[in-house]
């Protein structure tokens, strides 16, 4: 969850910039309306669900609509915070690298669908009963995980405007913005807990994840190293 | 042990169909129907394979009907009960046994009965179930995972096919094991549970008139993902206690391992009756969501059922033994 303007302690110069920011820029033209369709496409398809279960009575939403409509919006929060994750790597894998400029957006959908994600658990599972969503977030280790998690992402979602990384400084709000690493192992985590014995689907969520966190603390060594002269 | 006194107007044994024409007429009935659905899903190519429904004939009221349940538990819609399974042998989501069961032949079946008990041995499903009427058991079903169902089950009281096997004074609990059949049951390929599934009655709960084996639900014959041929209900614990598929019944002095309890022992107690006192690590079972309801409804202790079987636990801290 980064903006266009500072990223990893490297000064805005240096970082990519539009090829020309005329109307012409691809990027802003052509691959954030793109991104913005497919990152709302899954909100869409749980609407036509939705709407299919109650007019036509579809039975997309299985027996039980409630649990389906929250695990739904808890598997796209974090497959989305895991793709907000992936922009790095992909930067450095493909050396392309305006896709730095997607981070924001990737990031803020992330926490569209984490915020989705807890207001149908709220909303919907519990239905406003406070005292019982209280004893669940204190007495249920998956949940105080998932909350943490959420807790992590809430300053990032906030400052993550230019005038915020003005108002704080670069350093600090990259230094801000490496909450987003503990978000993600307590998102993965959250999803290991929840599930009864040992799943596959959630140990491959964890594995991409550690798969990201590896590239990401590879790269850099590995440009220490090339930039060395050799003797 | 029931003793059976018998009165004038009980029905002799020569009045009764002989059993071979029973059973023929049975056979009959069953291949007529099969050539029925048959001939039909023939004419019907789109058909999926789990809507080929065979129904039961002679399927004896009980005093567990639906009229019998409270106003606000009403039925269960077959598609829910047949859509919305946890039965990890075929898939961990919800909606995966259903897809991936269908092509589950239950049939031919045997059971393996052994331990404690003076008439061991292997027995095919139909000769397992044939002596006994079958019973029509309306029962709530409550998940541990906070969800909950009425299911109208077709069973046979789980005490009467016991006795048969003459278990011995060493049975003190008896135990139960899932077919073990990694194509037949696709979902034992991944390691969720320490295969195969395995689960455990305490004597005096297998032999409580509440304990059923189903072979049915909605007076048809088991849907496979509901646990064909034949699975256990007791209706006072939570769902996974009613294991699928069974091939081995035991009976044995010592308390059985249990699957669930194997994988997470402070989550899941041997007893697992269901008690809204005793929160879950994952689940408050203060609370369930009854399937087809928007909003939870209350849990009862035992399910609903404290009054038949609260007295097998008399003395016991269900505190402790959860």
């Amino acid at each position: 969850m980064a903006v266009d303007g500072a990223l990893n302690g490297v000064p805005a110069a240096e970082q990519a910039r539009p090829a020309r920011k005329t109307k012409r820029d691809p990027v802003t033209w052509i691959v954030k309306p793109v991104v913005w369709v497919l990152c709302l496409a899954p909100l869409a398809w749980l609407g036509w669900l939705v709407a299919d279960t109650l007019l036509f009575h579809g039975r997309g939403l299985t027996a039980n609509p409630v649990e389906f409509i929250n695990r739904f919006l808890g598997d796209w929060a974090l497959r989305f915070l895991l793709i907000a994750l992936a922009v790095t790597p992909v930067k450095v894998l493909t050396g392309w690298k305006q896709a730095v400029r997607l981070r924001r957006l990737l990031g803020l959908f992330a926490f569209f669908y984490v915020v989705l994600h807890i207001s149908s658990y709220v909303g919907l599972d519990q239905f406003f009963n406070w005292s019982a969503i209280w004893k669940d977030i204190i007495k249920r280790w998956y949940i105080t995980v998932g909350m943490v998690a959420v807790l992590c992402l809430i300053p990032l979602a906030v400052t993550s405007t230019k005038g915020w990384i003005k108002r704080i400084g670069g350093k600090n709000w990259n230094r801000l913005h490496k909450a987003v690493y503990i978000a993600g192992a307590a998102a993965c985590l959250h999803f290991i807990m929840m599930r009864k014995g040992l799943q596959v689907e959630p140990l491959i969520y964890a594995g991409v994840f550690a798969a990201l966190m590896l590239i990401r603390t590879i790269e850099p060594i590995r440009r220490r190293f090339r930039a060395r002269p050799a003797a | 042990m029931l003793i059976k006194n018998r009165i004038a107007s009980d029905v002799s044994g020569s009045e009764i169909t002989p059993k071979t024409v029973f059973d023929n007429r049975r056979a009959f009935l069953k291949t007529a129907a099969l050539t029925g659905i048959g001939l039909a899903a023939a004419g019907l190519p789109s058909l999926p394979a789990y809507a080929a429904r065979t129904p039961f004939s002679g399927v004896q009221k009980t005093q567990w009907t639906a009229k019998s349940m409270p106003e606000n538990d009403p039925l269960n819609t077959y598609e829910d009960i047949t859509s919305y399974n946890n039965f990890y042998e075929f898939g961990t989501g919800k909606r995966d046994p259903q897809e991936n069961a269908q092509d589950f032949k239950p049939l031919p079946w045997e059971i393996t009965v052994d331990g404690a008990c003076a008439k061991p041995g292997k027995i095919s499903f139909e000769d397992l179930t044939k002596p006994h009427a079958l019973e029509e058991r309306v029962y709530r079903h409550r998940c541990v995972e906070a969800w909950s169902m009425v299911i109208p089950w077709v069973g046979i009281p789980l005490a009467a096919v016991l006795k048969r096997f003459e278990p011995t004074a060493d049975a003190k609990y008896v135990a139960f094991e899932t077919l073990m059949d990694l194509e037949r049951m696709p979902g034992q390929r991944q390691r969720v549970l320490n295969w195969p599934y395995k689960e455990g009655l305490r004597m005096d709960e297998a032999m409580h008139p509440l304990s059923i084996l189903a072979v049915g639900l909605y007076g048809e014959v088991m849907p496979n993902q509901n646990g064909a041929p034949v699975r256990l209900v007791t209706p006072w614990k939570y769902g996974f206690k009613g294991i699928k598929s069974i091939v081995r019944i035991k009976f044995q002095s010592e308390m059985p391992a249990t699957s669930w309890n194997e994988a997470a022992s402070r989550e899941y107690g041997f007893y697992s009756n269901v008690n809204p006192a005793v929160t879950h690590p994952r689940w408050s079972q203060e609370t369930e969501r009854r399937i087809g309801e928007l909003f939870k409804r209350k849990t009862l202790p035992f399910n609903g059922y404290a009054e038949e079987v609260a007295g097998l636990y008399q003395g016991m801290d269900l505190r402790k033994w959860f």
